[in-house]
């Protein structure tokens, strides 16, 4: 896996404000799908990034109470591979609300009846974004492989059982539809799947990794520079108030993990520093705002 | 030093609702009623909002809304993502600021963005979204008690008053020795008079907050002619969707922002 380019220009730093969502990649880079435009280029065998031990969750959660943190979310790779993804994520409910950003394609009804009864008994949501990038079979399959889509809405339904209501997270990998489109033309094919309140979220695409090759890399403009964030609501960049932990350290969001210098520290403590923006990626965040969040706080134009 | 307050959020509008509780809570007797923000949006003719508040001495902060009225900016500020939030956000915003005059917006724009107060023995911070963030939402069921106490340290506060959901709850948070708290500290959501809560009833509701000298929470329901307000939206030709809420309890319009606890208890 190469490394990203790093911008040489002179690029602004965001300093941590406060850490409010601690996210988790439970599963590294491993994933049971190879999509065709995932940016950190998750597979079944990318294992740059490995599994996170359930002692070493424990440890974060321990510090993350102390720190203040205010939301939790599991991703990966896919995070069903974890054999102790439930426990990890039943003790998390104890303490915050979690998100887990899933396929869907791995569900099994025993855990599903687990994460329900241990969200009942917390006083927090348990969110599931699930990954679907076109409400027609074959534009989906073409980037997710062959059978997802059929998978995904199997997994979609199985959440439903089970009282959840999932949001669907759409990256917008066709360009010549609207998001604005794409977001209806999903909420009326999921409706016509049996979700009758379907909760939508069209996500931009982050043009590394495998959607470098797919789509396209960014261009030579599509970067931050010091006098973008005059008047601008520093809040929108995820930087600003996340941080991810690895099996290989904490890192500044799930999406640089593939930068040279977004690994920030060991563990918590030490990775709560600023981060200069010297990555393309930057770009797509201070565009749409905090794309990893479940809801930005404001507005952002397309 | 006061010992009995009143606190209510979001008018919307609804004046009707408006004056029903500020009768019940001088009926009940309070030292002080606070109002944290949201004078506009969703109800009719807002402009029936201010004498009510100025009549009865309401000390008031700031929310969003009115922060965007009173600086003519092109929305409320409310942080809705999802296009169907947005397009009856919008709706709302454009009636209020067309129905609302000049000197009013000014007013809107004097008000303070927090207040602080003691209560008994505790140190009351009044704000809108939350003290970082006039439009903050601090849901309840995505708000972690780290979280709340991480802000009652770092804003030096007992008990943290917002609003902004629409959504009243209130939780019990440990104190802070180090820093010199009490022996325990609260955040309250105070709940909103301008729409019902998504429970399918047509109440509202407000707060009222004692030191006695342990803090005692009560929200109190409030029951207003729920359908003349509705008729006057009619009237004003504010979208069914908005009416349909004010007659069943249940939100119709602005769901998107809500987190997977607060949606499953809804209609829609």
């Amino acid at each position: 896996m190469a490394l990203l380019p790093i911008l040489e220009s002179d690029a602004p730093t965001v300093h941590l404000a406060h850490l409010d969502d601690l996210w988790f990649q439970i599963t590294g880079t491993l994933c049971n799908l190879a999509c065709r435009h995932c940016f950190i280029s998750c597979s079944p065998r990318n294992d740059r990034f490995g599994f996170i031990s359930r002692k070493d969750v424990e440890r974060a959660l321990a510090e993350s109470v102390r720190l203040g943190v205010k939301e939790y979310y599991f991703t990966g790779g896919e995070p069903f591979l974890h054999p102790e993804l439930v426990p990890i994520v039943c003790r998390t409910l104890e303490l915050g609300p979690v998100t887990i950003l899933t396929n869907a394609t791995l569900l099994r009804a025993d855990w599903l009846r687990e994460l329900a009864y241990a969200e009942a008994n917390s006083p927090y949501s348990l969110e599931f974004r699930v990954s679907l990038d076109s409400f027609d079979p074959a534009s989906n399959d073409a980037i997710r492989g062959q059978g997802v889509f059929a998978r995904t809405l199997r997994g979609i339904r199985q959440l439903l059982e089970h009282g959840f209501l999932p949001i669907i997270t759409v990256a917008h990998v066709d360009e010549s539809i609207s998001p604005h489109e794409l977001f209806f033309r999903f909420v009326e094919m999921l409706r016509a799947h049996g979700y009758s309140r379907p909760r939508v979220k069209i996500l931009p695409l982050l043009r590394i990794g495998a959607e470098a090759v797919r789509g396209r890399p960014y261009q030579p403009d599509e970067r931050v520079t010091p006098e973008m964030l005059h008047d601008f609501d520093l809040d929108q960049l995820l930087c600003r108030h996340a941080r991810v932990v690895t099996d290989r350290g904490v890192y500044v969001c799930p999406i640089l993990l593939e930068a040279e210098d977004a690994r920030l520290g060991e563990d918590l403590g030490s990775g709560l520093g600023g981060f200069a923006l010297r990555y393309q990626a930057c770009y797509t965040c201070y565009l749409h705002g905090a794309i990893c969040a479940n809801a930005s706080e404001q507005q952002r134009d397309w | 030093m006061a010992e009995r307050i009143a606190l209510f959020g979001g008018i919307y509008n609804n004046y009707l609702a408006l004056e029903s509780a500020l009768r019940d809570i001088r009926r009940r007797g309070v030292d002080t009623i606070y109002c944290l923000g949201d004078f506009g949006a969703f109800g009719p003719h807002p402009d029936r909002v201010f004498p009510l508040i100025w009549d009865y001495g309401v000390q008031c902060i700031q929310g969003n809304y009115d922060q965007s009225l009173a600086l003519d900016l092109p929305d409320c500020q409310c942080g809705y993502t999802d296009p169907r939030d947005n397009y009856f956000a919008r709706i709302s915003y454009q009636y209020t600021y067309e129905h609302t005059g000049p000197e009013n917006r000014r007013w809107l724009g004097t008000l303070p963005v927090y207040r602080r107060l003691e209560l008994g023995r505790y140190r009351l911070l009044l704000c809108h979204g939350s003290p970082r963030k006039i439009n903050e939402f601090l849901w309840e069921s995505t708000t972690s008690t780290a979280f709340l106490c991480w802000l009652c340290d770092n804003y030096q506060a007992d008990v943290i008053c917002a609003t902004h959901t629409g959504l009243k709850w209130h939780r019990v948070l440990p104190g802070n020795a180090e820093l010199g708290s009490t022996a325990e500290r609260h955040f309250v959501n105070v709940g909103v008079l301008g729409r019902p809560e998504n429970d399918g009833t047509t109440r509202v509701w407000y707060t009222i907050l004692e030191a006695a000298p342990q803090l005692r929470i009560e929200f109190v329901p409030v029951e207003y002619d729920h359908h003349r307000l509705a008729a006057e939206m009619r009237q004003e030709r504010l979208p069914e969707e908005f009416i349909a809420t004010i007659l069943t309890g249940w939100w119709t319009t602005c769901l998107e922002i809500l987190p997977a606890k607060e949606r499953r208890r809804g209609r829609f």
